[in-house]
């Protein structure tokens, strides 16, 4: 039935709808559950409940091998496999002090660009879900089901790839990965600029985002937001320039920024991203030689005792791991700082004063994966 | 009336029910066609010859499917709701023509007959959101009424200002009065006008606030399943198609060609036919539409409604007035019109795009930035 609740900012007789959206409900992007109080249309308080996909990821760390720890990485943001993975990798290549071959660092970032874009696709898409246009999501998805198709390819598997190994890759590329990458860029780059031409400039599509959900740079920075939806507040941040990791500093891309960091900017930033990638995935294929793909490491990891903190640019932001080792072959404690989690804590600063209907596209423009939030 | 008069009335009402409950099956064909078209997609294609039975299993399933009733429903104003939606979908078709002779009861009032009954069906999901007993649908059945309420002015205006070129409520008469030129072309900006005020009436993208997805879950409709849930499905679509054909009699010259070859009985097949051609035109457009459109918010759909459909609404009245009062030729309530129309569209384009188009993101570039020590800021 119908509750009411008093909350203490409202007048005695104004009576209050509390609607929750979620677990199930077809907007929250996953197990996420929403309390909202509602005077009429408006919100007045909002309460994000996580947790319903906790599956204990971080613990479960502890009771594999290194090498094995990738799987559960896999799992966190499973729409950015591979970049999960090169986090977890990272880390421990970091600890160990480990020289990654140049053609495995090459592979790395192309892979990771384009899995970028192919979780921008599918924010795209169910961005334009969430607004009420249903046309996008399909165009979104045919984008993501190419990168996809490449993936399979190489890594074997569509999603959860368990493919960037410490030390380096798995496996070499095939033969024809020049001829597919060539096509695949060039079908991204064309289809890219479609997805913009349907939905960036519509009118309603505008009037439904500009100067909604707004966060102000010093409140995006106090909340730990970060990547595109910190960027879209203004803040020049993006850990591949700022800290840059692997051979990030090798290429030369933009980091697009926006001005009002209202919900418009935080997708275009994404969609801005997307051009980025290809650029930085052009460079990286030019400069792909032949060469080993692996460093020199034992098949059981043992990396030395000692803790380390290793950050990445995850898609949805800062994706931090942080592992201590104990010296023997599993991790004594593994930590992920989980970009889509921080990025939920200022959904309540950016629901002030919203409406039903902004409270499902400002979470949509925060662009969370539930599995990374809840681990 | 005599017992031979209420058989014949019995079974065109059978007729029609027969007749629309067809054009329904075919809308959700076509329309689950045509947004597989724009949406690169094949549709459905596995019952039937490019799916041609779908909307038949469809409607079986339907059928065969439980009907739920929510332990806090309040039951009669549940159960009576599908039907308080559907039958003012249904009566509105006594008097709408779909020939020169093929129309159950040709009212005088015709157009005034239609837009009291169209209002009704507001009253069918208010209902049903109350009777649900539950949050998203009540959030949806007053968002339904709010709508509907306020695309009633728009709407009658609109086909008030044809009455006035026409100087009949008559549907038959407003046909005839388009020999000359179709009101189209007299009254462009009637047609923006009447077709907008009528998506939101109908309540189809982009004004689908009411049982929007991704707010409310379906709205009204939320807890409704099987024959329920069809009925209210069939009502939607009823109302689309009445829609696409008032837009054809009203705007698009009806059922009349230039040259009609046969006469007699063949003559109002034919025009049958033309007619159904001009308003699956119509439709069409509104699935390109929804295929196209996001949704609006509710307090922008109001906005819209009353800040800028409603003064326009009045503004093509007193054209439309002066023209007729001084009798000037009817072009310049063409150009009148266009003129409006080109400006108001001009209007949302400032509104919505001034100065806030992609200049608020700017890519900087990674080389810079690394320069300047990876400043923050």
């Amino acid at each position: 039935m119908i509750t009411t609740t008093q909350t203490p900012t409202q007048q005695a007789d104004a009576i209050d709808l509390m609607v929750n959206m979620g677990p199930q409900h077809p907007s929250t992007h996953g197990v996420f559950r929403l309390v909202i109080w509602v005077d009429g249309e408006r919100i007045v308080k909002a309460e994000p409940h996580v947790g319903y996909l906790h599956r204990g990821s971080e613990k479960l760390c502890e009771g594999e091998n290194y090498g094995q720890v990738i799987t559960l990485f896999d799992r966190l943001d499973y729409v950015a496999n591979l970049n999960g993975e090169l986090g977890f990798c990272l880390a421990v290549e970091k600890l160990m002090g480990l020289e990654i071959p140049e053609r495995a660092e090459r592979i790395r970032v192309i892979l990771c660009e384009l899995n970028r874009i192919a979780s921008h696709m599918l924010f795209y898409g169910v961005y334009g879900l969430d607004i009420g246009a249903m046309t996008p999501v399909l165009y979104g998805f045919r984008e993501r089901e190419r990168v996809q198709a490449l993936f399979e390819a190489v890594t074997g598997a569509r999603m959860m790839h368990n493919y960037i190994r410490v030390g380096g890759v798995k496996e070499d590329l095939p033969d024809d990965f020049g001829k597919r990458m060539t096509t695949l860029t060039d079908q991204l780059g064309r289809g890219i600029e479609e997805c913009d031409a349907l939905l960036s400039d519509n009118e309603m599509f505008l009037e439904r985002t500009k100067g909604v959900g707004v966060i102000g740079p010093a409140d995006a920075i106090d909340y730990g937001v970060s990547g595109p939806s910190l960027r879209a507040s203004g803040v020049a941040e993006d850990v591949r320039v700022s800290e840059p990791y692997g051979i990030y500093d090798m290429f030369d891309f933009g980091v697009p920024i926006g001005a009002n960091g209202d919900c418009w900017d935080r997708y275009y930033v994404r969609v801005e991203e997307m051009r980025q990638s290809l650029k930085i995935i052009d460079q990286a294929m030019r400069q792909l030689e032949p060469g080993p793909i692996m460093a020199k490491v034992r098949r059981l990891l043992r990396p030395p005792k000692g803790e380390v903190y290793a950050r990445t640019e995850s898609p949805r932001g800062d994706l931090g791991v942080f592992i201590v080792s104990d010296g023997t072959d599993k991790p004594y404690r593994v930590k992920v700082r989980a970009p889509s989690f921080a990025n939920l804590q200022a959904l309540q600063h950016m629901l002030r004063d919203a409406y039903i209907a902004d409270a499902v596209i400002i979470l949509g423009s925060i662009d969370i994966v539930l599995g990374e939030v809840d681990r | 009336m005599t017992l031979a008069d209420a058989a014949i009335y019995s079974l065109a009402a059978l007729g029609l029910l027969a007749f629309l409950s067809v054009t329904v099956l075919l809308l959700t064909w076509l329309e689950r066609k045509a947004l597989a078209r724009i949406q690169m997609r094949m549709g459905p294609m596995r019952v039937g010859f490019h799916g041609a039975l779908q909307p038949l299993a469809d409607a079986m399933k339907l059928i065969a499917k439980e009907d739920i009733l929510p332990s806090w429903a309040d039951r009669r104003i549940y159960w009576l709701a599908p039907l308080a939606v559907f039958v003012p979908a249904f009566l509105l078709w006594v008097t709408i023509p779909v020939a020169q002779d093929v129309v159950i009861r040709n009212l005088d009032l015709g157009l005034f007959y239609i837009a009291a009954v169209s209002v009704l069906s507001v009253l069918g999901l208010v209902m049903a959101g109350w009777g649900s007993a539950n949050k998203y649908a009540i959030i949806g059945g007053l968002r339904a009424a709010g709508q509907m309420l306020s695309y009633e002015i728009p709407f009658i205006m609109a086909i008030l200002a044809v009455a006035m070129l026409a100087q009949s409520l008559n549907l038959r008469d407003i046909v005839d009065g388009q020999s000359g030129a179709a009101y189209a072309l007299v009254q462009p900006l009637g047609l923006f006008l009447f077709l907008t005020a009528g998506l939101a009436e109908l309540g189809r993208t982009p004004f689908d606030i009411h049982h929007a997805e991704s707010e409310v879950v379906g709205g009204p409709f939320v807890e409704y399943s099987g024959a329920h849930w069809a009925i209210f499905f069939l009502a939607e679509y009823v109302n689309t198609f009445t829609i696409a054909v008032l837009t054809a009699l009203l705007f698009l010259g009806g059922w009349r060609w230039p040259t009609m070859p046969f006469d007699g009985a063949a003559h109002a097949a034919l025009s049958v036919l033309w007619l159904l051609a001009k308003a699956y035109a119509v439709i069409l457009v509104i699935f390109w539409i929804r295929g196209t459109y996001p949704r609006l918010r509710i307090d922008q759909l109001m906005a819209f409604g009353w800040k800028f459909l409603v003064p326009l609404s009045f503004l093509n009245i007193v054209i439309t007035g002066v023209v007729t009062f001084y009798g000037w030729p009817l072009w310049t309530l063409t150009l009148l019109s266009a003129a409006i129309l080109a400006a108001s569209y001009a209007l949302i384009r400032y509104h919505a795009g001034a100065g806030r188009k992609r200049t608020s993101v700017t890519v900087r570039q990674a080389s810079d930035l690394r320069a300047s020590g990876g400043a923050r800021r």
